[in-house]
């Protein structure tokens, strides 16, 4: 697939791969084997036919091909950009035992993209319309996903948002090089046109609780309120000028603009020398936003070596491409100011690597004595976030575990009745795609509950 | 929606907005807060919830012109809608009686103090007070504050109005003078309450101030508000805005006050240059 030059894009916010044309799609698209059953789709979350939607795209009908993407998925464009097909459907693809796996990712882009040019709309099944209410908390990919199948189902869906504009960890997380502003919108446009309808600067459990949308007459809850809650390091200096947590840098560019500042009224420090800690994708967006920004260094700074980063390949490769440096095996332990408050320095222990631990990965230990200091401006941590606590610390009954996760059961049932959940809230490390899975499944347990309780 | 139905200039610089905002005057509760925005390219900002009144449905908010979006918002006329509002926000404050009350407010300080205090009285404690300002037309709030309170003290540094000196002068001669302060409550520059804190610290007497942090979601989401409060890391939007002053790291506050300082300047600086030259323009055309 053709990509913007690094060399170009470090200077704007444009998309880095720049997408299949029709020819090259339909190529593609020959490859495929058409198995059956179909391996791939054992490999996705929200089970797209997608034997089915490839071989329309082979005959070059890409509406119908658009149509079974929509009959599972609702952010075909998004999904086509940021789930890791290389660990999903791709990594089932028999091609890929001998040679390179069909690439399914970007065929998905392709259609959704096509359909985009053509201002494509998804049908709403009017046959199936019922008035029953159902309220959806939080915008992100489970929440979006749940409010879609659900509205297909024909439930009258509401979604609370607490920003100003819908899409959660798409909007505010993943900035527009890999996911353009635009894509999104439109998707999340096609979801109102199933007749969802969204309520932003709403923040529930603050402003209403769940025991209000209940007397509002909403029948069932979704709360997918995501991973709000930015980790920090607790080392000393932190609160030092110039650290950011990735949530308020990201934040800051993909939401507020800053990027374009003063055009736009919110600021962010473009910094000289950044470092970003962490190994996952956010740690890589945070470091190729600060690119981008005009930073003239950029350092990732990940405690286990690069076959451990939980970051996608590509993601890294296109790091390295734009000049982004990696420090590996080191970790930081505290940060050194000047005399105004601001950050001039990161002093970092340099780590090994020692037994497999429960995640899996080969285990960081730190090497004594093996202190050194990096020259840093702007530091961006990225070590991860937890569930976001406001919700559950206002709703009574709502069991949570010990790090704040909402419990729920295999239908994503929490433990108020009617109340269900997904996404980064409930336990897990869910990738956009797995939330948007968990708000297929909740959206089935809903549909499932509200026929039970005598809704039709 | 969020359309402005009242504004009044309180001071130079200090305006007043009432507005429409059902949900949000229902819920709101003394001590939270709004976060705003003006239009499409504006910035996040949080503002007190001054009055919330739920049968008319809006909030009041008083502001004071610090930077672009506070000056922008002044311009603002009756009858515009703010674009996005978001609250009410940050826990309330915890209302007991506590017996004999200190309320101390200083500058745009004493808009959050007064329905703190108000709260506060009606809960059956017994106000004093001290405000302080730059200059006699910057006391703002005097009477609301002055019908609550048993005593009242002004003072400004310019000795324009009241007594020419600090708040923390008043409260040194209080704590000097008075049997039984119970409690003390301080708004304001986050110097005074700094220093305040450090007075009451001394003398062992609780005291609660209100931050106010640069912020952006104004959920918890982003940490930009966080404060170093005892030995934990808070985040004022949510774990605040109040805190007990004694375990507030004022000096750290202080440095990231600054944070955005440059940026703060450059933006107001291209404003007020577009200001100039739309009202240039204006006056071309032969306006007003």
């Amino acid at each position: 697939m053709p990509r913007q030059r690094p060399e170009e894009r470090i200077k704007n916010f444009q998309e880095v791969a720049l997408g299949y044309s029709a020819r090259e799609a339909r190529e593609e698209a020959k490859r495929c084997l058409s198995c059956s059953p179909p391996p791939c789709k054992e490999g996705c979350p929200v089970e797209i036919d997608i034997p089915g939607f490839i071989s329309y795209i082979k005959e070059e009908r890409f509406a119908s091909s658009l149509k079974i993407l929509w009959n599972k998925n609702s952010l075909p464009a998004v999904c086509g950009r940021v789930c890791p097909q290389e660990t999903q459907c791709e990594a089932w693809c028999i091609l890929g035992k001998k040679g390179e796996p069909l690439a399914i990712g970007k065929l998905e882009r392709f259609v959704a993209d096509w359909g985009r040019s053509q201002s494509a709309k998804i049908k709403i099944q009017k046959s199936k319309f019922r008035t029953i209410k159902v309220a959806v908390i939080g915008s992100g990919p489970a929440g979006l996903t749940t409010a879609a199948d659900l509205a297909n189902s024909g439930y009258r869906v509401t979604i609370f948002e607490s920003l100003h504009l819908p899409g959660g960890v798409l909007r505010y997380g993943i900035p527009g090089f890999r996911l353009p502003k635009r894509v999104l919108d439109f998707e999340i446009e096609g979801i109102k046109g199933l007749g969802v309808e969204i309520q932003t600067n709403m923040l529930i459990g603050k402003v209403l609780t769940l025991k209000d949308l209940f007397q509002q007459g909403y029948k069932a809850i979704f709360i997918g309120t995501g991973a709000g809650l930015p980790w920090f390091l607790g080392i000393p200096g932190e609160n030092l000028n110039g650290i950011y947590s990735a949530n308020e840098f990201l934040t800051r560019v993909n939401l507020m603009g800053a990027d374009r500042f003063p055009e736009y009224d919110t600021p962010v420090q473009k910094g000289r020398r950044v470092a970003a800690i962490g190994g996952g994708n956010v740690a890589f967006d945070a470091a190729r936003v600060a690119r981008r920004l005009g930073a003239e260094e950029v350092t990732i700074t990940y405690r286990r070596s690069e076959k451990e980063m939980p970051a996608r390949r590509e993601e890294i490769e296109h790091a390295k491409e734009e000049g982004i440096r990696m420090k590996l095996l080191a970790q930081p332990t505290r940060f050194l100011g000047d005399e105004k408050g601001w950050v001039r320095g990161m002093e970092c222990i340099r780590m090994r690597l020692g037994e497999i631990d429960e995640s899996g990965r080969r285990r960081a230990l730190p090497i004594e004595g093996s202190q050194f200091i990096m020259e840093v401006d702007t530091v961006v941590v990225a070590i991860g976030q937890g569930p976001n606590p406001l919700l559950p610390s206002y709703t009574r009954g709502l069991e949570t575990a010990p790090k704040g996760h909402i419990l729920v059961d295999e239908d994503g049932a929490t433990s108020i009745l009617g109340v269900f959940a997904g996404g980064d809230i409930i336990p897990g490390e869910p990738t956009v795609i797995d939330a948007m899975g968990q708000g297929k499944r909740a959206a089935r347990a809903i549909d499932r509950y509200l026929q039970r309780a005598g809704g039709k | 929606m969020y359309r402005i139905v009242v504004k009044k200039r309180l001071a130079p610089e200090i305006t007043l907005f009432e507005v429409e905002a059902p949900l949000i005057a229902s819920r709101a509760l003394a001590g939270q807060f709004i976060i705003l925005r003006i239009d499409e390219r504006g910035e996040r900002i949080p503002l007190t919830i001054y009055e919330a009144d739920g049968t008319q449905g809006r909030i009041t908010i008083i502001f004071q012109e610090v930077g672009k979006t506070t000056k922008k918002l002044s311009r603002l006329r009756v009858g515009d809608s703010l674009l996005d509002l978001l609250g009410p926000l940050g826990r309330p404050t915890t209302i007991e009686k506590y017996g004999e009350l200190v309320a101390i407010g200083g500058g745009i300080g004493i808009v959050p103090l007064v329905p703190i205090t108000k709260a506060l009285k009606e809960a059956g404690n017994g106000i004093t007070t001290i405000l302080g300002a730059r200059t006699k037309e910057l006391v703002i709030l005097e009477k609301e504050m002055r019908d609550l309170s048993q005593e009242i003290y002004i003072t400004t540094d310019d000795g324009s109005y009241g007594e020419k000196g600090l708040v923390t002068d008043v409260l040194e001669r209080l704590i000097g003078q008075k049997e039984g302060m119970d409690r003390v409550l301080a708004i304001g520059p986050l110097i005074m309450m700094k220093e305040v804190c450090e007075i009451t610290k001394r003398e062992k007497i609780p005291t609660m101030v209100s931050l106010n942090t640069i912020m952006v979601d104004g959920t918890g989401m982003c940490g930009s508000c966080r404060a170093r409060v005892g030995e934990e890391n808070r985040f004022v939007c949510v774990h605040g805005p109040e805190f007990l002053g004694e375990e507030v790291d004022f000096d750290e506050l202080l440095v990231r006050e600054r944070r955005f300082q440059r940026e703060e300047r450059i933006a107001l600086e291209r404003y007020e240059e577009e200001l100039k030259s739309a009202h240039a323009q204006a006056e071309a055309r032969g306006e007003d």
